[in-house]
């Protein structure tokens, strides 16, 4: 696996992979660090809050976010998130097996706040 | 048949309904396994089966069932490697039948191939159930049910091992009971060990969507590169006593297995890690570990288990009339604007002027579709596509939308081209409970 240098990370997909699936209108991602030193940055960058704020019209249910400390992964499970599910949805997408790159593709939060 | 280091081998030949066959074939061949698994069923797969069964009582089963049999049964019974499938889908007895044709054909003579039936519940959910997991019940669809089919667990399964069957078809078998099933059997794994059925339902969940865990659907070029993906091999478990496992796959094949593909997959489709419910055992996979050891091999432990649901998880299909799909492309300067143009004349001519209520959605593709809901639109594109989409249970309705697009050709704006149009049926699923006592599995033995 490719490492960028430490000055070019500016999205999760610069630190982290991720694989999306869904049940019903319910969508979960998962997300994992390369290195687990990345791991704070990753939890800080990636919050239900954040989760409801960036996609206010997709997003439509309860935000849970499962942390899984050993592994330095997060499991997102976002409700009403798949407009309507794979019964209902118009999007190309009907599973939303694209939204891994949704949260892949918001900017780290890399203020350290010091 | 030579075993390595006496650990139970249970290989995946297919993880959904249109899953590659030739990599199958290799692993039966090569593969030294004790069981090969074919994970094949949808919640949607199963109720369009069941629209196939009820245009032909014949039919209703995995559509590729014959070419995987015929491939497969030759290796397995060479290997004695047993099948366990769900392609019976919604005609597990027709299933079993064609699959003893096939390999009376093979001329494979003492071939035993059980048919599980029992999961088709239709006649046994009352109207008035309320929905599983949202507000409502049955009775407010006002559609037609096409199906109702249980999940059935390991203990439907079992009983056919001990049987000596060597080809199990059933049609709603849970995903990962397929792979439980076997281990219980084999280690002799008892109901009250919760443990082990949480380990072996972590085998099951790893490997249900095959190539998922062995560099499928994870290859991102430049941070997750994954070798031969055209050639990629179908996943394997090495099962010990205890439930740890290794997971691998054949050398000489495509594809990748370390901690990342393996952590991917272990939270895929997955809530709350410590609660995966299935009709065996409600899994706990919050602490299992994933270590590398090299070579496309990485050991899974950990996973623990509490009591099973106490009720039995339906999948419910309707009838939901059809989706139509129609598109018309746009290149060079100002496409994007030319496609936005055309969308807004689509959309006129549909709402207002054809007065359709039913659910319309129009994409460019090229400027925003898949992300569009989410507000990630772009607008320098020279490449787009008008893709409109409709639901409708009125065939007319759906006509009508593929001659609106189509017409743009004409009467759009200026260069546009390549229409295609397409109208495929639709079904809708929802889940209810039921007793588990209501749900008795039943099996017979068909020998070629």
């Amino acid at each position: 696996m490719t490492n960028r240098g430490r000055n070019q990370r500016f999205f999760v997909r610069d630190i982290a992979h991720a694989r999306a699936g869904d049940k019903g209108n319910t969508s979960n991602v998962n997300i994992w660090v390369y290195d687990p030193e990345d791991f704070e940055l990753l939890k800080r960058s990636v919050t239900p809050e954040r989760i409801k704020r960036e996609f206010p019209r997709l997003v439509r249910g309860t935000v849970t976010r499962h942390v899984v400390e050993h592994l330095h992964g997060l499991n997102l499970v976002m409700g009403e998130a798949l407009e309507g599910g794979v019964n209902a949805s118009l999007n190309l997408d009907s599973h939303g097996k694209s939204w891994s790159y949704l949260i892949l593709g918001l900017t780290l939060d890399t203020d350290e706040k010091t | 048949m030579a075993i390595a280091n006496g650990t139970f081998r249970i290989g995946t030949g297919a993880g959904f309904s249109a899953d590659r066959l030739d990599p199958a074939v290799d692993l039966a061949k090569r593969g030294q396994l004790h069981v090969m698994v074919l994970e094949c069923l949808g919640e949607r797969t199963v109720a369009f089966a069941h629209r196939d069964r009820m245009a032909d009582p014949r039919r209703g089963y995995n559509a590729l069932l014959e070419r995987r049999m015929s491939a497969l049964l030759p290796a397995c019974r060479a290997s004695g490697t047993v099948i366990i499938t769900n392609m019976g889908a919604a005609n597990p007895r027709a299933a079993a039948e064609r699959t003893r044709d096939v390999a009376r054909t093979l001329g494979i003579s003492g071939l035993k191939i059980a048919c599980i039936e029992g999961d088709d519940v239709t006649k046994l959910v009352q109207p008035d159930q309320p929905f599983m997991d949202e507000p409502g019940t049955l009775a407010d669809i006002g559609r037609p049910v096409v199906g109702m089919n249980a999940y059935l667990g390991a203990d439907a399964i079992i009983p056919t091992l001990e049987a000596g069957a060597d080809v199990v078809i059933g049609g709603r078998l849970a995903d990962p009971s397929m792979y439980l099933a076997p281990l219980m059997r084999h280690y002799g794994w008892q109901n009250s060990e919760l443990a082990k059925l949480g380990a072996g339902t972590l085998v099951g969940h790893l490997m249900e969507c095959g190539m998922q865990i062995t560099g499928g659907y994870f290859a991102d070029p430049g941070m997750k590169d994954v070798p031969d993906l055209a050639d990629c091999g179908y996943p394997i478990a090495e099962v010990s006593a205890d439930g740890s496992a290794v997971i691998t796959k054949l050398p000489e094949t495509g594809g990748r297995v370390n901690e990342a593909t393996v952590k991917e997959q272990l939270l895929y489709e997955v809530h709350d890690p410590a609660s995966y419910l299935t009709p065996d055992v409600t899994a706990d996979f919050s602490r299992v570990t994933v270590k590398n050891l090299g070579e496309d091999r990485v050991r899974v432990e950990g996973a623990a288990g509490r009591a099973r649901p106490e009720k039995l998880k339906v999948t419910v299909g309707f009838d939901a009339g059809v989706l139509a799909e129609a598109g018309v492309s746009y290149a060079g300067a100002a496409a994007g604007e030319r496609g936005r143009l055309a969308a807004g004349i689509v959309e006129k001519r549909l709402k207002e002027i054809h007065r359709i209520s039913s659910p319309i959605r129009i994409d460019l593709i090229g400027a925003g579709s898949l992300f569009a809901t989410a507000g990630k639109t772009r607008t320098d594109s020279e490449d787009v596509r008008l893709h409109v989409a409709l639901r409708t249970t009125e065939r007319e309705q759906a006509d009508l939308m593929l001659w609106e697009v189509e017409s743009l050709l004409c009467c759009g704006p200026a260069g546009g081209g390549g229409y295609r149009g397409v109208i495929t049926p639709a079904v809708e699923t929802k889940s209810v409970l039921i007793d588990r006592g209501l749900v008795k599995p039943t099996f017979e033995i068909l020998v070629t």
